[in-house]
């Protein structure tokens, strides 16, 4: 060992991190609001415009407000998932958030797709979307009876996500 | 039935490369003549191999041969010639592809250029080349295979990004590659030095034309890709600290401090193990940065799709190729003799202390650069380090480089002294004093920065033409590599004028235009004439016509443009500029505002942006010295002289 | 800093100049697209500084997503509710976090970027010393033999023109 070995203990070091850094996600952006209380807002509902939805309607329940869009390719991809579970009854009750939409495309979309919603919100200049930091849809959250935000999931949910991370903390929070 | 002769090619030059690689190492130890003498051939038959497998993959983009699903997901039969061909390297298997087939061209000048070397020192050159090429090779064939089929084909390409479909695409990569792999040469030589124990002055001669050359082609790489992002992106930026951008920009700085120090190596023997290791940190930042546009570590907008097996095999390659040559350096540079004595203040010292500032530098931008992944990887959040921070880090540790440039070249070797050289340097000094003070008032109000630019530029300026004046007045004539050097730092100081002025005086104006309205900027008066839609091959175009005037005095009319692709992708802004030597007029098209595209009013960006081009000027200038250094008749002409002066090197 | 107010006080007294003059020429001069200049500046400003989410590699100020020109509007209306620009971006940056910050924050996490540069800097001077020391007396004690001489001289010869 002399001082000519520096330059490969420095570079192991470097590849030890970048070993590490390879099984990290560098899109993935984790939300602030995890561990804070959900923003509230009141906007008006998809089916139902005279009706309006605020997030203190759900408290003292687990629920799942899931944004959405009929614009949105990969929601095509994550829609059957949650229509899937919440036809097996496996679901708590989980909010549309339609994001940034036209009414009349979001109400098709639902009845192209399927509809497995508690209800809707309809979200058409995107504030409630920023106030929850939205910035690729479908993005979902986990909200506890308290109201706080426990998890979100940026993207599509996969049945994997739903099995290993939403349904255990839904079954924890539920307790 | 072209692409499966490409592939195979393919699979056949990664055998050649292994035997270019292990056969002449292994002859050079065991004095073996026959296998040494098989790194030309091996060299040549393995650049003909990639060449030929290259020239399969453009067929099957001149031909849209979308059965190759590489070809259908980045080209499409509505793309233009130019681009079709170009899209060759406009994704990640044909961009490696290109790689390899430039790193077995290097090998192949190295082959061609190097008949007065010692067989020994060549075949072990080539013989590291080899390796480096089956490797990447290897990673070509196992994880990024361009020839892979998909059936049924299907009847239309994806586009190629749009953002791609500039001229800028045919030249930048090219080039950037060129200097990265280039980087390769110096690898091999430092390599092959410290394999056989002969780290000398007669070594750095060899390498140091290499690795000018490999820096001219990273010059320039960067230098076009810089103006490309100044035409592409519509807002007239040049420079981001983008990682991939940084990525280029490591192996630069470390590159240009190799070639400082191969000069003292070469003159007075000193520095070699810094010098080898620089060697070797340059073209491990080319690897590296390779690794890091790859992975998908980091996001960027250079950021190819990514694999995690991809990742994972340059990394091994990465670990293996840089890992073993830091084992070597350690167990041979303790042996290394130190090489002429110097003293304190002596030019050899300045371009040590030029040294240490390039690499703190490049330092800086690698942790600026690693250092959200390392915020991750401990699990301690996502964090963004962005241009101010590389800027804020960058700028102060360049102005003692700016103030050196001066200082190194006046500066006499092994020994000088400090009176002296201030007293070479008193008149420069007073033209930078008059530079910082005198200048910005001209040009339109005195701030500390641009004082501070323009007196390190007038400093670098006045010393060299005074420095030029004191040696034209002593007999004979300097070399080509002299007036190399001279050149690049002129143009290093054409680059600090640029920079300074664009940044401090630029004006910019947003701004709501119909039919017949201006707007004045920077003194030019700037008049919307309206828009008119226009086909281009592949795309929808909306054509603003844009008159230019100063004083009355029309000068001429620009066209921006906004381009739709269609396909879902973002509109595209075709900046339209007015170059000139002193400013450029900058004009983007934004919105439409009206729902009357050809009469109604649109959203115009318009700048004015002083002294612009002498940023990429000063670039090229840098790169024409360099090319005047590697050009010096001396790397010709030392067959005889130098020949017997290996022999009992290694003290 | 100073720099920057400086152009800042001079492009939003030039808007103004302009806005004054598109009033007085009617339709001639171009009207600025922003409705007051001054928010705009320090808009830009704010947004040059912080990190697109949805493209990732752009500013807020330069990407042209629907997000970027929803929340550039956001900013707008901030600003002209008074919030300083500190108030502003803790707004971002509470609702992404703080990887939408170019400028990373300083704090623990990022005391080591921010004064990595400068250790790396002074390693380096200590570095090159050392060696400059050690250097000189290695030299000293053993002077170059006769032969390395000679290599010397010759190569010094070589390269006089």
């Amino acid at each position: 060992m002399n001082r000519f070995t520096w330059p490969l203990i420095i570079f192991v070091a470097l590849v030890g991190l970048l070993a590490v850094g390879l099984n990290l996600n560098p899109r993935e952006v984790p939300s602030p609001l995890i561990g804070k209380p959900a923003p509230d807002f009141k906007v008006a509902q998809l089916k139902n415009p005279e009706a309006t939805f605020s997030p203190q309607e759900m408290r003292g329940k687990v629920w799942l407000l899931n944004v959405w869009a009929s614009w949105c390719v990969s929601c095509r991809e994550e829609h059957p998932v949650i229509v899937e579970y919440a036809r097996k009854g496996l679901l708590p009750p989980v909010v549309g958030l339609d994001y940034k939409d036209k009414r009349e495309d979001g109400l098709a979309w639902l009845s192209r797709f399927g509809d497995p919603y508690l209800l809707s919100a309809f979200d058409a200049d995107g504030r409630v979307g920023i106030d929850y930091g939205v910035y690729g849809v479908p993005e979902t959250y986990l909200i506890d009876k308290a109201g706080v935000i426990r998890f979100k999931q940026i993207g599509p949910i996969t049945p994997e996500v739903m099995e290993k991370k939403i349904l255990p903390l839904v079954k924890e929070l539920d307790k | 039935m072209i692409p499966e002769l490409g592939h195979f090619a393919l699979l056949l030059s990664l055998f050649v490369a292994l035997v270019m690689g292990i056969l002449p190492l292994a002859g050079a130890q065991l004095c073996q003549h026959r296998w040494m003498a098989l790194a030309r051939p091996a060299t040549t038959a393995a650049f003909l191999l990639i060449a030929f497998s290259f020239g399969c993959l453009t067929w099957a983009f001149y031909v849209s041969d979308f059965s190759v699903l590489y070809v259908a997901s980045n080209s499409n039969t509505q793309l233009p010639t130019m681009y079709r061909l170009s899209a060759v390297w406009g994704g990640h298997e044909g961009s490696l592809l290109l790689w390899v087939l430039m790193l077995a061209g290097w090998s192949l000048a190295v082959a061609v250029f190097s008949r007065q070397l010692p067989e020994a020192m060549v075949a072990r050159v080539l013989g590291v080349l080899g390796l480096v090429l089956a490797g990447l090779l290897a990673f070509v064939v196992f994880t990024s295979n361009p020839f892979d089929r998909i059936l049924p084909p299907p009847a239309e390409g994806r586009s190629l990004n749009p953002l791609l479909q500039d001229p800028g695409l045919v030249y930048h990569p090219p080039m950037l590659y060129m200097g990265y792999v280039g980087f390769s040469v110096a690898f091999a030589f430092a390599i092959a030095a410290l394999i056989a124990g002969q780290l000398d002055a007669a070594w750095a001669r060899w390498s140091r034309p290499w690795t000018t050359a490999a820096w001219i082609f990273l010059t320039l790489g960067i230098t076009l890709g810089s103006w490309w992002s100044y035409n592409e992106l519509g807002w007239g930026g040049w420079w981001f600290w983008d990682p991939v951008e940084n990525a280029s920009f490591m192996p630069w700085l470390v590159g240009t401090a190799l070639i400082h120090s191969l000069a003292v190596t070469e003159k007075r023997g000193s520095f070699k193990n810094w010098t080898v290791l620089l060697a070797i940190a340059a073209f491990s930042l080319s690897l590296l940065g390779t690794f890091l546009v790859r992975s998908g570590v980091l996001t960027s907008v250079h950021a190819f799709a990514t694999d995690p097996r991809r990742g994972i095999f340059i990394l091994i390659l990465l670990a293996i190729v840089v890992g073993s040559s830091l084992m070597l350096f350690a167990a041979r540079a303790p042996k290394v003799s130190l090489g002429g004595a110097f003293a304190l203040v002596s030019r050899e010292t300045f371009l040590l202390v030029n040294n240490v500032l390039l690499l703190v530098t490049c330092g800086a931008v690698l942790l600026g650069t690693l250092y959200p992944l390392i915020v991750d990887a401990f699990g301690l959040g996502k964090i963004s380090v962005g241009p101010p921070y590389f800027n804020a880090v960058f700028v102060p540790i360049m102005l003692p480089v700016l103030a050196l440039v001066a200082i190194g070249p006046v500066a006499r070797w092994k020994h000088d002294d400090l009176k002296t050289i201030l007293g070479r340097l008193w008149p420069a000094a007073i033209v930078a004093a008059a530079a910082g003070i005198a200048l910005p008032w001209l040009a339109g109000g005195w701030n500390g920065a641009v004082g501070l630019g323009l007196a390190l530029a007038g400093w670098i300026g006045a010393a060299l033409v005074s420095q030029t004046a004191d040696r034209l007045k002593k007999p004979g004539a300097p070399t080509a590599s002299w007036w190399g050097m001279q050149l690049a730092h002129f143009g290093l100081a054409a680059f600090v004028v640029g920079v300074t002025l664009v940044s401090n005086y630029q004006e910019e104006r947003d701004v709501r235009m119909e039919p017949g309205d201006t707007v004045m900027v920077g003194g030019y008066t700037f008049k919307f004439l309206g828009v008119r839609e226009a086909d281009g091959p592949n795309y929808r175009a909306s054509v603003g016509s844009v008159e230019l005037s100063r004083d009355g005095k029309t000068l001429g009319t620009l066209y921006p443009e906004k381009r739709d692709y269609g396909l879902g992708s973002m509109p595209m802004t075709e900046a339209a500029i007015d170059v000139g030597f002193t400013r450029d007029l900058y004009v983007s098209l934004g919105e439409p505002l009206t729902a009357d595209r050809e009469n109604g009013a649109w959203a115009v960006r318009v700048y004015f942006k002083p002294f612009v081009v002498w940023i990429w000027g000063g670039c090229l200038l840098m790169a024409l010295g360099g090319l005047l250094a590697a050009a010096d008749r001396r790397y010709r002409l030392r067959v005889k002289r130098t020949l017997p002066a290996p022999a009992g090197a290694t003290a | 800093m100073k720099k920057k107010l400086k152009k800042f006080l001079r492009g939003g007294a030039a808007a103004l100049a302009a806005l004054m003059l598109a009033h007085a020429a009617l339709a001639k001069e171009a009207a600025p697209l922003a409705e007051d200049p001054a928010v705009e500046q320090r808009m830009v400003k704010i947004t040059e500084e912080l990190r697109c989410l949805v493209c990732q590699n752009e500013s807020l100020a330069g990407s042209q997503a629907d997000l970027a020109k929803d929340l550039r509007e956001e900013v707008r209306g901030l600003i002209k509710a008074g919030k300083s620009d500190d108030e502003v971006r803790e707004f971002l940056v509470s609702r992404y976090g703080d990887f939408v910050l170019y400028r990373p924050q300083v704090k623990p996490v990022t005391y080591l970027l921010w004064g990595g540069p400068f250790l790396l800097l002074i390693a380096g001077i200590v570095a090159l010393v050392r060696y400059l020391r050690r250097r000189n007396r290695q030299l000293t004690e053993t002077p170059l033999s006769e032969e390395e001489r000679q290599r010397a001289e010759a190569l010094l010869k070589d390269n006089r023109p």
